[in-house]
């Protein structure tokens, strides 16, 4: 074995792994909950879908796009290489054990509630990232007044006749800029007028901050990062920011368009 | 005190074992726990049976030799003694107290309560030490150290290799011993020539040894009767990661 092949083997190197995967997957929620934030905007999905083109027409977050799932994929993998090495460790277990009194409940169920987020990601890219991909989805026209950036006429293009592509030019006849896109604000619309639905993100977004609430800050110390300078700000950033912030900020996209379908 | 104990008996260590429940009837709550099982043992003693064994020595919080799980947490429900130092007190009268021995392949049990802690010697051995003779006494200040440094490798130092860390740890993992381990050499100059070579050689004895890996509960440093921090295993991983990614190991 190479000095780099024993690193990565031993029981240090392969939390190196997870905590630099993991930590990759948090940045990544960041610039996901940005995107999502467009959900927002009454503005019939626009400015969604011109994000959602983006993020996969754009060379240097396609790259990325591909880091990321790998980075899945690792966290994963490792994950449960890490809990197999770890049971064996222990193989007969205490009849009366105490763990609440020395830990936290995350860090002794991140196995569990990292299954949960795995199952989600399942279903999430499912129901999104592949029907944009290869779904067929509709598409849909909006043309946006040059003078009056409020006047947007929205015009949902029939599936049927010739395959439509993705395009951006003003109108000189109508003054008007009219963009064709994917409409992928119809499906997250469409997914998340079903309670079930709503209820599924909301249960998963709990679990992603008890995953962050621990795994943030676990990452770090992973890493070997450990200071007494920095310690207190990130376990600040991964209580409040990871562990509430973001996953709250995710769960109200669903339960915000569930309500606004249910007064259509 | 009157109490019932669930006590893990084991005659050998190919034997399955099983929970053994007997009475400790007037027990005094300024006993130590250890001297309340010496009780137990003396009745046993007298009905002609088979004494509980449990590890101890020096019965003052220093050798590191007593063990006992003891209602879900090593060493009892107390911070930072060890089991020699837990008093009866600490229990209500009538109370049931389950007794386990530490549970980590690592630490196979040797009879009933006692475990073998044989590889935390071999993980020492690996590489806990300093390879050149010491030498006579030199002058006081001669090698400058800082306070804090030389405060943070004492406490280093302090840890008693009782494997309350290992027993603690959901994954027994042995991080919090071997990184103090560490730390004590690798703050200090003295240590600094074998430092990078030194984590290696530890760090791989202990994953062939069994433990498990460090998921950072940080439940180690809460039961250490020592508290030695977890600073100690993020110590170790720098140390570690720069030894294998970073450094020269040999001459071009």
């Amino acid at each position: 074995m190479s000095s780099f092949t024993k690193a990565f083997s031993s029981t240090l190197g392969k939390k190196l792994i997870m905590g630099l995967t993991g930590l990759f997957l948090s940045l990544f929620l960041i610039v996901h909950l940005i995107g999502n934030l467009q959900l927002f905007k009454d503005d019939a999905g626009k400015a969604f879908n011109e994000y959602s083109y983006f993020m996969t027409h754009f060379l240097p977050i396609k790259i990325i796009s591909y880091l990321l799932y790998a980075s899945i994929v690792l966290h994963a993998v490792y994950a449960l290489v890490i809990t197999i090495h770890n049971k064996k460790a222990r193989p007969v277990s205490y009849a009366s054990y105490n763990g609440a009194a020395n830990s936290t409940w995350s860090s002794r169920n991140m196995g569990i509630l990292g299954t949960i987020l795995l199952i989600f990601i399942v279903i999430h890219m499912g129901n999104f990232w592949f029907k944009y991909h290869w779904g067929g989805l509709p598409y849909t026209q909006y043309e946006m007044s040059l003078s009056n950036p409020s006047d947007v006429k929205v015009t949902n293009l029939p599936i049927s006749g010739e395959p439509l592509i993705h395009a951006e030019y003003v109108n000189t006849q109508t003054g008007r800029e009219v963009l064709v896109a994917k409409d992928l604000y119809q499906v997250v619309v469409f997914s998340f007028s079903s309670l079930w639905y709503v209820v599924l993100y909301v249960i998963s977004m709990i679990a992603m901050g008890f995953h962050l609430y621990h795994g943030f800050q676990s990452g770090f110390q992973s890493l070997g990062f450990d200071h007494t300078k920095y310690k207190p700000a990130i376990n600040w950033l991964g209580t409040w920011l990871f562990g509430i912030i973001i996953p709250a900020a995710f769960a109200a996209i669903p339960i915000y368009i569930y309500i606004t379908t249910l007064n259509q | 005190m009157n109490l019932t104990l669930k006590v893990w008996r084991q005659r050998n260590a190919s034997d399955k074992g099983g929970f053994v429940t007997y009475k400790a009837d007037g027990i005094s709550p300024d006993m130590s726990f250890l001297e309340m099982l010496d009780v137990v043992n003396e009745g046993l003693v007298k009905k002609g049976e088979d004494p509980i064994h449990f590890d101890h020595d020096c019965r003052e919080g220093i050798c590191g030799m007593c063990s006992l799980y003891i209602n879900g947490r090593p060493h009892g429900p107390k911070r930072a003694i060890t089991t020699c130092q837990l008093h009866m007190r600490s229990f209500s009268d009538g109370e049931t107290i389950t007794i386990e021995p530490w549970r980590a392949t690592a630490f196979p049990v040797i009879k009933d309560l006692a475990v073998d802690r044989s590889a935390f010697d071999r993980i020492q051995q690996a590489g806990g030490y300093i390879s050149v003779n010491t030498g006579g006494v030199p002058d006081a200040n001669e090698i400058p150290v800082p306070k804090p440094i030389a405060d943070e490798a004492f406490n280093s130092a302090t840890c008693i290799q009782c494997g309350a860390c290992v027993a603690a740890c959901k994954n027994a993992s042995a991080m919090l011993f071997v990184s103090a381990k560490i730390s004590q050499l690798a703050l200090l100059p003295q240590g600094q020539p074998e430092r990078y070579r030194r984590v290696q050689s530890m760090v791989a004895q202990m994953d062939a040894e069994g433990f498990g890996g460090c998921t950072n509960t940080g439940a180690c440093e809460i039961e250490c009767p020592k508290e030695i921090s977890m600073t100690n295993i993020n110590r170790m991983r720098r140390d570690y990661f720069t030894a294998k990614f970073f450094k020269e190991e040999e001459i071009r």
